[in-house]
């Protein structure tokens, strides 16, 4: 199996260890990891804030790079280790298309993006859906409280996936977090344009992620841990934020550090 | 909309003040969690509910598509059972329509029962500036109106107050409205819906005239429905002579078998109940029951607009069962006047820009009142996709576009205020379509790493105020690939 690896912007730009660690858990699992390096961004950023005129030449962009190798069957999918990022993929691709459609322009964004759209994957959902495997040998010995991100959770489905990988993780001790299924508070340009209520939000994830008495709040998506870890970082609650794909990637004789 | 919302200001500072007031958001947090637990209880006992969820959005979107023919229908049918239709295209004419009514009466009081309608054209106002007193009966509006104060949730318009405020303002406020709290008034829940009985009880005896909204008007026998948990409505509606109701034309649903759905959903989503307290229907006058003479308002304000909208229009299916307020997690900390309208939370985020345009601050902010976290669409018993409609106006906002204002086709300007973000949006999809200047950007973020403040000045003090920034690495994720062949080479 060979598969694509969409690291994401954020994530090559300010997490490249998340990349590192996605190349190490998919190669020790048999699967051939290709990074197309003329890759950027989905677009997101850009389509959320409302500027989906912008984000038009970004989803052509993940097309042009991604698309060839689908087709040619080089790739068997294109992986990224961000819920938002393959959600704005697998479901605001497809709308994007129906608006230019609507808009007068044919069907030619809709053409080009369906071939990338199907074969796009978030990483805990490739593992379990795609590998098959639950349990991929890792090891790590810390008590750990998982965030299930709003994308991952209600546009992905990703159900308990991630959980399913992590109670499989040797030595992992795994807290459930009190009003897990709420938002974070990060919404992208929301962290901004509306500080106060984010703020709010981000400390109240922080306080009941605290009360778990885990050493660590894992969560597959960069973006949401951004916004937790400064601040958990900011209130001193002796916590870190770890990206699962890290988890998972660690083992006894390569531990994560 | 009401003229109480004008010169509002923008969602951000309106919820600056909400976010520090403990009293409040405690409040909030409690009440918007019971119920949210209990809706999902009271959700988790149907095994068809996605059945019911799709057909409500079903009969909705085809009750829309079709609105002319359904409207003209319910107005012969409400005709031919002895009421009178009244067109209103607009706030002010539909609040003229009723002051005309109310006044042809000779009367100087009415009272009233479940119409965020009539607050949305701000009715109470107008009537009074008649010199005609509107008394609301719903309990919680009698504490919003005794206390002076705004609406903040739609089924609980009162949710920002707690039993002992709601005590003080019974015992300092019914003695000017009528008859006073009782002697030694506490604020335990029995005493305090007591002394609302005896109040109100009062007035429905005296009244000649009830101004109601409804949640549903049945085309096909031209009957309207209220549904509701106090009794109020059912007293509201056969007690006085004259009998108004106000109802925006989106209410209407084809035939008495279209209820069956929404009159499971709706109870379900919005009290928690299997089934709601009060179901009162009522079709033009009946000989020697009920009341003697019966209008029905229509209103428009903003409707049909919004339904030349092909994404926007969506927003028209919802039947205010203000589920997607109690589970957003914005709502329960910004409150519910930080939304500038009588529909506050999620859908009102979206209605309220619809209905009345986007070029008044508040209306301009509402869009980003959201973090995009989806609960509300997933509540959401017509399955509203408020997430995408908040996408949508946010890219009216931004960059324009046609809309339809008063049924003429115009084209929107970009909104003031965003040239600095549009430059910056431009200048990241250039640096993202040319990857090679994005990877130069990269090595000049990690050659500058250790001059990177951890707090910033400027716009993006907004995050620093209150997080700390991650340190940029020294090497980006791409550098690293190509120095290490995908980490096969030394170095890695
Ligand atoms: S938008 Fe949906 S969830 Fe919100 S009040 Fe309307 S019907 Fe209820």
């Amino acid at each position: 199996m060979r598969v694509a690896l969409f690291l994401t912007c954020v994530n090559d730009t300010l997490y490249p260890d998340t990349g590192r660690a996605v190349v190490k858990l998919l190669t020790r699992l048999g699967v051939e990891v290709d990074f197309p390096a003329a890759q950027t961004c989905c677009g997101q950023p850009h389509y959320n804030t409302g500027y989906r005129h912008e984000a038009e030449p970004l989803a052509r962009h993940y097309s042009d790079v991604f698309g060839p190798g689908v087709a040619s069957g080089d790739y068997d999918a294109i992986i990224t280790p961000s819920g938002s990022c393959a959600a704005m993929v697998r479901e605001l691709y497809p709308r994007m298309g129906e608006r230019a459609r609507a808009e007068g322009r044919g069907d030619r964004l809709a053409t080009a993006l369906a071939p990338v759209i199907p074969k796009t994957y978030e990483l805990t959902e490739f593992l379990v859906d795609v590998l098959g495997v639950t349990d991929v040998g890792a090891f790590y010995p810390h008590t750990v409280t998982y965030h299930p991100t709003c994308h991952g959770l209600r546009s992905l489905g990703l159900g308990d996936r991630p959980t399913r990988l992590l109670a499989a993780v040797k030595g992992l001790e795994l807290r459930e977090l009190p009003g897990a299924q709420e938002c974070c508070g990060f919404g992208g340009t929301f962290a901004v344009k509306n500080s106060d209520v984010s703020a709010a939000m981000g400390a109240d994830k922080v306080r009941n992620a605290a009360a778990t008495g885990a050493e660590v709040l894992c969560a597959a998506d960069n973006s949401c841990l951004m916004h937790i870890g400064g601040t958990m970082s900011r209130l001193q609650v002796g916590m870190r934020p770890v990206h699962i794909a890290e988890i998972l990637a660690s083992t006894e004789e390569e531990p994560l550090v | 909309m009401s003229g109480t919302y004008l010169g509002m200001p923008a969602f951000p500072e309106a919820a600056h003040d909400a976010v520090r007031n403990t009293t409040l958001r405690a409040n909030l947090r409690h009440a918007t969690h019971t119920i949210r637990d209990k809706r999902a209880r009271a959700v988790a006992e149907l095994d068809d509910w996605a059945r019911l969820r799709e057909a409500g959005k079903q009969i909705k979107d085809h009750t829309l598509r079709h609105l002319e023919h359904y409207l003209v229908q319910l107005e012969e049918s409400v005709t031919a059972a002895g009421g009178t239709v009244h067109w209103a295209a607009d706030a002010d004419e539909a609040n003229r329509i009723v002051t005309r009514l109310v006044l042809a009466t000779g009367e100087r009081e009415v009272v009233k029962v479940k119409s965020m309608a009539t607050q949305e054209i701000g009715l109470n106002e107008a009537l009074e500036a008649e010199g005609v007193r509107a008394y609301e009966t719903d309990l919680a509006e009698l504490i919003v109106q005794l206390g002076d104060d705004r609406p903040s949730h739609i089924l609980v318009p009162a949710i920002h107050r707690n039993r002992g405020e709601i005590r003080d303002i019974f015992r300092e406020e019914m003695g000017s409205w009528g008859r006073p709290a009782p002697e030694g008034l506490t604020d335990t829940p029995a005493e305090l819906a007591e002394a609302a009985r005896l109040h109100l009880r009062e007035k429905f005896l005296r009244a000649k005239v009830g101004v109601s909204g409804a949640n549903f008007m049945v085309a096909e026998t031209g009957t309207l429905v209220v549904v509701e948990s106090e009794g109020n409505g059912r007293m509201c509606l056969t007690l006085p002579e004259t009998l108004i109701s106000v109802v925006g034309i989106e209410k209407i649903v084809p035939t008495w078998q279209d209820l069956e759905v929404f009159l499971q959903t709706l109870p379900r989503s919005s009290t928690a109940e299997r089934m709601n307290p009060y179901t009162s229907t009522w079709t033009g006058t009946t000989e020697s029951d009920g009341p003697r003479t019966f209008h029905l308002v229509l209103l428009d304000n903003g409707r049909t607009d919004t339904l030349a909208d092909e994404v926007g229009r969506q927003a028209l299916r919802c039947i205010r069962c203000s589920a997607c307020l109690n589970v957003c997690p914005v709502y329960e900390r910004a409150g519910g006047h930080a939304y500038g309208s009588v529909y506050p939370g999620p859908i009102g985020a979206i209605l309220s820009p619809q209905l009345r345009g986007t070029q008044s601050e508040i209306d301009a902010s509402l869009p980003y009142a959201s973090s995009l976290c989806g609960a509300c669409y997933e509540v959401c018993p017509v399955a509203i996709d408020i997430p995408e409609v908040l996408v949508h106006l946010r890219e009216r906002v931004v960059e324009g576009g046609p809309v339809t204002r008063r049924g003429t086709k115009v084209t929107l300007k970009p909104a003031r205020g965003h040239a600095a973000e549009r430059a910056a949006m431009r200048a990241a999809r250039w640096a993202f379509t040319h990857p090679a200047a994005l990877a130069a950007g990269q090595r000049l973020a990690a050659r500058t790493r250790r001059f990177h403040p951890r707090t910033v000045p400027g716009p993006g003090r907004a995050w620093t105020d209150t997080r700390d920034l991650p340190q940029v690495p020294a090497e980006s994720f791409r550098d690293w690939w190509q120095r290490t062949d995908g980490g096969k080479e030394a170095g890695k």
